[in-house]
């Protein structure tokens, strides 16, 4: 007797699990059950498991049977015709999907060639085995995981055109490659996925090799020429969102330039921009604290005596302007309804990025590195054919990642550059072997290794070691330092603990943490750490008698304690987050009494 | 020439005069002498630590960088020869804090002469050291409930392993309670309980406890293993029992250690514990191949023992003694601290160093430590 369970729920137990598991899998086949249900007969443990349920990671496979493939020769060429299609496969048992489970019972061949009679499975294609995006990476099979793997994440990061019709969209935070291109070294996934409608990346000419220091751990040194060309050129797109609000009591927010009146008006210079609807124009230059939609809001929250007061009843500014550290031109403008039938108005602000030292690239083989140089074209080491590379990338960083597939790249780009035609890198595939590239870059009159002799920029003394140098696909990453640089000398303070505010947007400071204050304290450095700390620095009075904080009446110019009234009142400087202690410890019934005594 | 040296006494330590007296030439000259001496005093004064040095963060951060570079999945070794011992990061925790329980206790025995030239001896006493339950030689226990009795059917193999007799196996759990009585029949022992209340449950529960009596070899110690260490056999063991271990005759008192410091601290002394500790530290540190200063474990070694007892880095052990209510507070369970210190009345003079990063003071170390004295004028 063997237990049966649908879905991890016992249904019933059957008398012989083979032949009931066999049968399963052949009504499937046939299109007598539907195709979704997987099955798997554990021998350990003497139990079924049938699976239907949603969310199983599942795999088609092509059947086999008696060791050899269902797929024939004439679904081929029907499938060439477009007569049968991918479902029609499925329909008739050719080809099915495997869950993880049922998959431990298939013996899966991976070349047709390699079939033999215990077989149950041909694998379609060796790529089936990774992703959409990880199949993007030509070569995969000469490189470990661990670099094929952040090579399809750094895919992912790259900017390219996510969209085509990205000029009518209102995304956040979205990056457009100028210039995008084709991969000269693709797979057959750039085919399929119509990759050149939708590039990521340029072919560029890499030279691997060290350039006075400037290319160390990672970095890599552009050509100022191929920069001033357009490579890694993109453009940042963000939009600015306002809605025209309503609120209790026919109060509603107005788009406008706002009155002078209005409570927390800005400047003239900021409204410059602005139109009469209080809407900034197309094509305009805008600044950090520029106004891009003026609006003003009602006065909040009205009551009792305040309602009648003149200076309460003032309108309230809430413009939308640029944040901080930021610039761009005004690229498009959208007025039209919110859902709730209110007034919005998008405006989309474009900043065109040109690479600068920071930037992040990365070829498709998990080596990510940021611009540590960009070098004159004048400077640049040349070929003897007078080629610059765009790119010097570092020798250092290959062999302890053993990325070989970059390398092989290199080699097969410059192959496919010089006789104009792409190179198929398809993971596993035998189209492209690297003998096969070799020998063609031989017979293009190069060194099969890929090595030039090459000339000192500066100096045109010709260099000693041979540069090995091939062309290559390269992704711009949108990780850029005008989206993360920040400095703060003095600045915006938090109003409760009246110490720097944190964070690039609101203008902070770089934290001096707890394991940084130590670093102070262990070289002794007492006053320098005091002087770190002394952005909350505050002077309070504190009464002698019964050490609470006491008052200043600065009209007076006295102090005195509210509690003992006159008694002797002294002058303190503490850090304001130890009198918000004091506070708060009075504040839990704590009675915390300074005892003053004389520094020195 | 002895007058020269009485006058260094108190400039240099004893051993270094020691030193110097023996490798300087007999026939030398008082001055060059003096400055010989003079030399030594220069470089002794120079790697002296200078006062308001901050040693003990210096040892924290000492030991607490490397220990970011720790790996934390040490090496499993397969087989009979190696015993798994906690190393790493866990292991430098446990002893830090002082765990009582440490996770994986451990000796490493070794034997007097002629005992530690290996041989069969060294596996008898290996067998004798190592704990056998009951439940270790008895192939069978039943329950019954007519007589009230338990019968456990015995390995006599096994028994004649230990060089025991069924009947002392039968004197053993006779031992562990007066309700029982026993009766021994070749390899069966019958146990008949005695107990007020008799129930079936009572009886279920008397044979689990059963199970676990101990009928030979020293308490706690799980697993033996003869090794060879050097040119001699020592036994390594799992799990601790170092006070009835040292008491053997046969066992080099001198030279065997366990791994628990709360252990070595109860049998052997404060001292005792305070070196363990040093030891048990640079251990793991060399085990990863790291390098730290033994000053500085040292220092935390020193910290941890001062008071007589071995506290632990923690907010029961040597963070509670902190004169500080600010300090204590600002450690772990802040409102704890605050409410007793307000509650008793306590005040803070604000002497050591986090007060004062707290209050935005100078704090006293390095140069936040001399004061200046002068007389105002009035």
């Amino acid at each position: 007797m063997t237990d049966v369970y649908l879905n991890n729920k016992f249904v019933g137990t059957i008398e012989n699990p083979s032949e009931f598991v066999q049968k399963i899998i052949y009504d499937r086949r046939k299109g007598v059950i539907d195709n979704n249900v997987n099955v798997f007969y554990s021998e350990k443990d003497d139990e079924v498991f049938i699976e239907n349920s949603k969310g199983r990671v599942r795999r088609p496979l092509i059947v086999v049977k008696e060791g050899k493939s269902l797929l024939t020769d004439k679904h081929i060429q029907q499938l060439e015709k477009n007569e049968i299609s991918w479902s029609d496969l499925v329909k008739q048992g050719v080809v099915e999907y495997l869950d993880p489970l049922e998959e431990e019972m298939a013996m899966v061949a991976f070349f047709e060639k390699d079939l033999a009679r215990e077989h149950t499975h041909l694998e379609i294609s060796p790529i089936t085995m990774f992703g959409l995006i990880t199949s993007l990476v030509p070569f995969a099979n000469h490189t470990p995981s661990a670099r094929i793997n952040m090579g399809s994440k750094h895919q992912k990061q790259g900017i390219g055109i996510y969209a085509a019709n990205y000029l009518v969209r209102m995304d956040m935070d979205v990056n457009i490659l100028h210039y995008a291109q084709f991969p000269v070294v693709k797979t057959i996934m750039h085919d399929l996925i119509e990759y050149g409608k939708h590039p990521s990346g340029q072919n560029l000419v890499i030279a691997v090799m060290s350039y006075k220091g400037y290319n160390m751990e990672d970095a890599i040194i552009l050509n100022r020429g191929s920069v001033d060309r357009g490579v890694g050129r993109s453009t940042y797109f963000r939009p600015a969102i306002t809605e025209e609000l309503s609120y209790a009591g026919g109060l509603r927010d107005t788009l406008c330039i706002p009155d002078k009146d209005v409570k927390g008006y800005r400047s003239e210079h900021d409204y410059r921009l602005l139109e009469e609807d209080g809407i900034i124009y197309p094509e305009a230059k805008i600044e950090e604290a520029d106004v891009i939609i003026g609006k003003t809001s009602p006065p909040r929250f009205l009551s009792g005596a305040e309602e009648y007061s003149l200076a309460s009843n003032v309108r309230r500014e809430s413009s939308l302007s640029v944040p901080h550290g930021e610039e761009g031109i005004i690229d498009f403008v959208v007025v039209t309804e919110s859902e709730e039938g209110n007034k919005l108005v998008q405006v989309r602000v474009r900043d065109q990025r040109i690479p600068e030292i920071g930037d992040k690239f990365t070829s498709r083989h998990g080596q990510k590195g940021i611009i540590g140089m960009i070098l004159e074209q004048a400077d640049m080491p040349f070929t003897a054919s007078g080629i610059t590379p765009d790119i010097i990338f570092s020798p250092h960083g290959i062999p302890s990642r053993q990325s070989m597939s970059h390398l092989i790249e290199m080699i097969g780009g410059k192959v496919g550059a010089l006789s104009g035609r792409l190179i198929d890198g398809t993971t596993f595939s035998t189209t492209e072997t690297e003998a096969g590239l070799r020998s063609e870059l031989k017979k293009l009159g190069f060194r099969e290794n890929g090595v030039e002799t090459m000339y000192n920029g500066e100096t045109g003394e010709q260099m000693i070691a041979r540069i090995f140098i091939g062309n290559m696909y390269y992704l711009k990453l949108k990780y850029m330092v005008a989206n993360k640089i920040q400095s703060r000398a003095r600045g915006p303070i938090q109003l409760l603990t009246r110490q720097p505010t944190e964070g690039r947007a609101k203008e902070g400071g770089m934290r001096l943490g707890e394991m940084e204050k130590d670093t102070f304290v262990s070289h002794g450095a007492s006053l320098l750490l005091k002087e770190r700390f002394d952005a909350d620095r505050t002077v309070i009075p504190v009464c002698e008698t019964c050490g609470m904080i006491a008052v200043h009446n600065e009209y007076k110019k006295k102090s005195f304690c509210p509690v003992c009234g006159d008694s002797e009142i002294t002058n303190i400087e503490i850090a304001y987050a130890f009198k918000l202690l004091v506070d708060e410890l009075k504040a839990m019934c704590i009675y915390p009494k300074l005892l003053l005594r004389t520094k020195y | 020439m002895e007058e020269i040296y009485k006058e260094y006494e108190d400039k240099l330590n004893p051993a270094m005069l020691q030193e110097i007296r023996a490798n300087v030439p007999e026939k030398i000259s008082h001055e060059k002498l003096k400055q010989i001496l003079d030399k030594a005093v220069e470089i002794y004064d120079g790697s002296k630590v200078s006062p308001g040095e901050c040693i003990g963060l210096i040892a924290a951060q000492s030991i607490g960088e490397p220990g970011t570079q720790m790996v934390l999945n040490t090496f499993h070794f397969a087989g009979v020869a190696e015993m798994n011992v906690t190393m790493g990061l866990p292991r430098i925790i446990e002893v830090l804090d002082a765990t009582k329980n440490i996770s994986t206790p451990m000796m490493e025995i070794y034997l007097k002469k002629p005992y530690c030239d290996g041989g069969e001896e060294i596996k008898k006493i290996a067998l004798s050291i190592k704990e056998i339950k009951l439940k270790d030689v008895a192939t069978e226990f039943s329950i019954n409930i007519a007589d009230f009795t338990i019968t456990i059917t015995v390995d006599e193999e096994k028994i004649k392993n230990l060089s025991l007799t069924v009947s002392q196996v039968g004197k053993a759990i006779g031992k562990f309670s007066k309700n029982l009585d026993i009766k021994t029949e070749k390899n069966v022992i019958v146990a008949k309980v005695s107990q007020k209340g008799e129930s079936i449950n009572t009886l279920y529960k008397v044979k689990e406890k059963i199970k676990e009596v101990s009928i030979s070899g020293m308490k706690g110690i799980k697993q033996v293993l003869p090794v060879r260490r050097g040119d001699e056999y020592i036994i390594l063991t799992a799990g601790s029992n170092i006070k009835t271990i040292l008491q053997l005759e046969y066992v080099d008192a001198e030279r065997t250690i366990t791994n628990d410091i709360a252990e070595i601290a109860d049998v052997l002394g404060i001292e005792a514990a305070r070196e363990a500790i040093i030891n048990e530290v640079k251990k793991v540190i060399d085990s990863q191949g790291l390098k730290v200063d033994i000053r500085h474990i040292m220092l935390v070694a020193d910290t941890m023992c001062v008071s007589g007892k071995v506290k632990g880095i923690t907010r029961y052990g040597v963070v509670s003694e902190k004169s500080s209510v600010l300090a204590r507070a600002s450690f772990e369970t802040p409102l704890k601290h605050i409410i007793r210190a307000a509650v008793v009345g306590e005040e803070d003079m604000l002497t050591s160093v986090i007060e004062n990063v707290m209050l935005n003071q100078p704090i006293p170390i390095g140069t936040g430590l001399p004061g200046l004295r002068s007389k105002i004028r009035k």
